[in-house]
């Protein structure tokens, strides 16, 4: 940052928005997630026609892949949230930076996420029963289920990650807007950046509503998150119904989402140049902080397999034991090796220093975090309580299309927004120079 | 031919620090009553200085949250308690505890949208046209130029005193703005 100016920041996040051509890895980019979202366009689709009997679901495995993928993708987006929301109340500015990208991870993710549980309901098409509207039937939504506090606290966070991402985005839309080289791409960036010029006054404002804003995400990310968790643990299920869940859903979910913006950023920074934004002190403290996240979701698998056992519950005690050494024991194993092994790497400077293996391990994460979620799904649903009613889950050819067509989904909204919207916020950077000139007196 | 009618001078600044001392000394100097300061990064002060209101975005971000969690909870009561009860092993109707989750997630969506809407309301925007846009050298107050106007509709305006006192500032450049 310290050779960067005001001119400098500009040209070179404008210029990439504006005038960088695109080349073939961009485009077989696109073509390959688009592949994959037309892949999951079809499962939705076949979904419709034949219902969730495509999936590998059945009694007494009813939840699998669709939920564990649904509380993956909206983990992952509370990685981005934090950074916007914590990061700017604790005056971190090095998150000016990753804050732009992160925020469009969190939107991506999250809208990506709400996909699964409506697919799930086995009639989606009735999905707006979920909303409490006046209606004919006089059918109210069951209030005191926590899969209509989810519904709420999805429909809430991801308002709220739009608003939020937009708002923040307004100077930068601006700039664009002032430096667009047609009349088209002009009119377009003026349109979304509704007139702003940098007044005094729309500053004063708009810095006022982020603080609030940011105030406001924290709760939010914390609370949502909670409500993920307790989808599980309000269920009266050995390996589920246990009071540790909202907190520990919440570390995995920063563990998770900190592991994708590192595995967005490292590849972002390098192919196009923003080695002087997003900087190795970027990836060592967001490699800090996935390892600080991580080790808080390993002090949870230790306190639950250790409460399990002083508890001496039965049927707790059978579900842990499976867990770890029953058919499904290699998902439990797999965790620990990514979200626990993998990660003490971290405490070693020179690690946290090396892009590629920085990368390689945040992929480890979210790996690991996805079979995490599996493994709390079918584990404590597969052995019922009567012997004679246990049953395994095989995924489905869709089970996997439909992970495969998510991923391809998130990454093509991504690579869209690379294309078409400043990656690094401008605005926040100029803050960060340090003389330009002169400071204000 | 007369002169279109104006909407101000436009002075030009290099830095934040040139604009601060600029709209000093037209406001305490000159005593300027209608000054416009622009820049491409907030400055701390700037807004003090210049008396502009807050447009009480927190009050309105409180009352926003305070409407999103109130009607929903009152939603929910109803429609448990009032409109339709239904009586699961005789436990209470008003499951309070259980109403909260919706509730907060309400109250956080109320106030990021009131607060935002009182942002927009207080910064004047959407306004996509502005008289300043027609200036050529203002395309840069988005990127790393600082921006002071006069406005040309201040009782004490005169075109050519205004000029003048902006040239003593030293600005990089003076337009006129037609209104």
């Amino acid at each position: 940052m310290s050779e960067s100016t005001y001119q400098s920041i500009s040209d070179t996040i404008c210029h990439i928005t504006l005038h960088r051509k695109f080349g073939l890895y961009w485009r077989a980019g696109v073509a390959a997630t688009a592949a994959l979202t037309l892949l999951l366009a079809c499962g939705i689709v076949w979904l419709l026609h034949e219902g969730v009997g495509i999936w590998g679901i059945n009694v007494p495995v009813a939840w699998a892949f669709a939920i564990a993928n649904y509380v993956w993708w909206i983990a992952i987006g509370m990685g981005g949230t934090f950074i916007s929301g914590a990061l700017y109340l604790a005056r971190k500015d090095w998150r000016n930076s990753i804050n732009r990208y992160a925020e469009a991870m969190t939107v991506f993710a999250v809208s990506v996420s709400g996909i699964f549980p409506v697919l799930h309901l086995g009639r989606p098409w009735f999905f707006y029963w979920l909303f409490p509207y006046p209606d004919v039937m006089n059918v109210w939504p069951q209030w005191r289920s926590a899969l209509e506090w989810d519904f709420f606290a999805i429909l809430a966070y991801l308002s709220f990650s739009i608003l939020y991402w937009y708002v923040g985005m307004v100077p930068d839309l601006a700039t664009l807007r002032d430096r667009a080289p047609t009349l088209r791409k002009a009119r377009l960036y003026g349109f979304f950046a509704l007139g702003w010029r940098g007044e005094a006054a729309q500053w004063q404002s708009f810095q006022t509503v982020s603080l609030l804003l940011a105030g406001l995400a924290v709760p939010l990310v914390f609370s949502v998150h909670s409500m993920v968790a307790l989808d599980f643990s309000e269920a009266v299920l050995p390996g589920w119904h246990s009071t540790i869940f909202p907190p520990f859903f919440v570390a995995g979910a920063l563990f998770s989402g900190f592991a994708m913006v590192l595995v967005l950023g490292i590849p972002l920074r390098r192919t196009l140049g923003l080695q002087a934004y997003i900087t190795q002190r970027h990836l060592e403290n967001l490699a800090k902080m996935m390892l600080a996240a991580g080790l808080m979701v390993d002090y949870s698998y230790v306190s639950e397999i250790f409460n399990t056992y002083y508890s001496m519950d039965p049927y707790d005690v059978a579900v842990t034991t499976h867990r770890m050494f029953g058919v499904y024991a290699w998902v439990f194993w797999g965790t620990i090796l990514c979200n626990v092994l993998s990660i003490q790497a971290l405490w070693f400077a020179r690690v946290r220093r090396n892009p590629a293996v920085l990368f390689g391990i945040a992929i480890l994460v979210l790996i690991g975090m996805w079979l995490e979620r599996f493994m709390l799904i079918v584990t404590s649903l597969y052995q019922d309580f009567v012997p004679s009613s246990g049953g395994m889950f095989y995924p489905t050819f869709w089970d996997i299309a439909f992970l495969a067509g998510s991923i391809g989904l998130f990454f093509l909204l991504f690579l869209l927004f690379v294309r078409l919207l400043p990656v690094v916020s401008m605005f926040e950077l100029r803050k960060l120079v340090p003389h330009e000139v002169g400071d204000p007196p | 031919m007369s002169a279109p009618p104006l909407y101000g001078l436009l002075a030009e600044f290099p830095d934040a620090r040139q604009l601060v001392i600029a709209l000093r000394r037209a406001q305490h100097d000159a005593r300027y009553s209608q000054i416009e300061a622009y820049s491409p990064v907030a400055v701390e002060g700037l807004g003090d200085a210049l008396g502009t209101d807050r447009g009480h975005i927190p009050l309105w971000t409180l009352l926003g949250g305070l409407l999103g969690g109130i009607t929903t909870y009152a939603l929910q009561w109803y429609s448990a308690v009032i409109n339709y009860p239904l009586n699961i092993g005789g436990r209470p109707t008003r499951s309070w505890p259980a109403f909260l989750p919706a509730a907060l997630e309400m109250t956080i969506l109320g106030a990021a949208v009131f607060g935002v809407i009182a942002m927009l309301a207080a910064a004047k925007v959407p306004r996509l046209h502005h008289p300043l846009f027609a200036a050529h050298v203002f395309e840069r107050a988005t990127s790393d130029r600082f921006f002071l106007v006069l406005r040309a509709d201040a009782p004490e305006f005169d075109a050519h005193r205004a000029r003048a006192f902006l040239e003593t500032l030293t600005p990089l450049s003076i337009t006129e703005v037609a209104r």
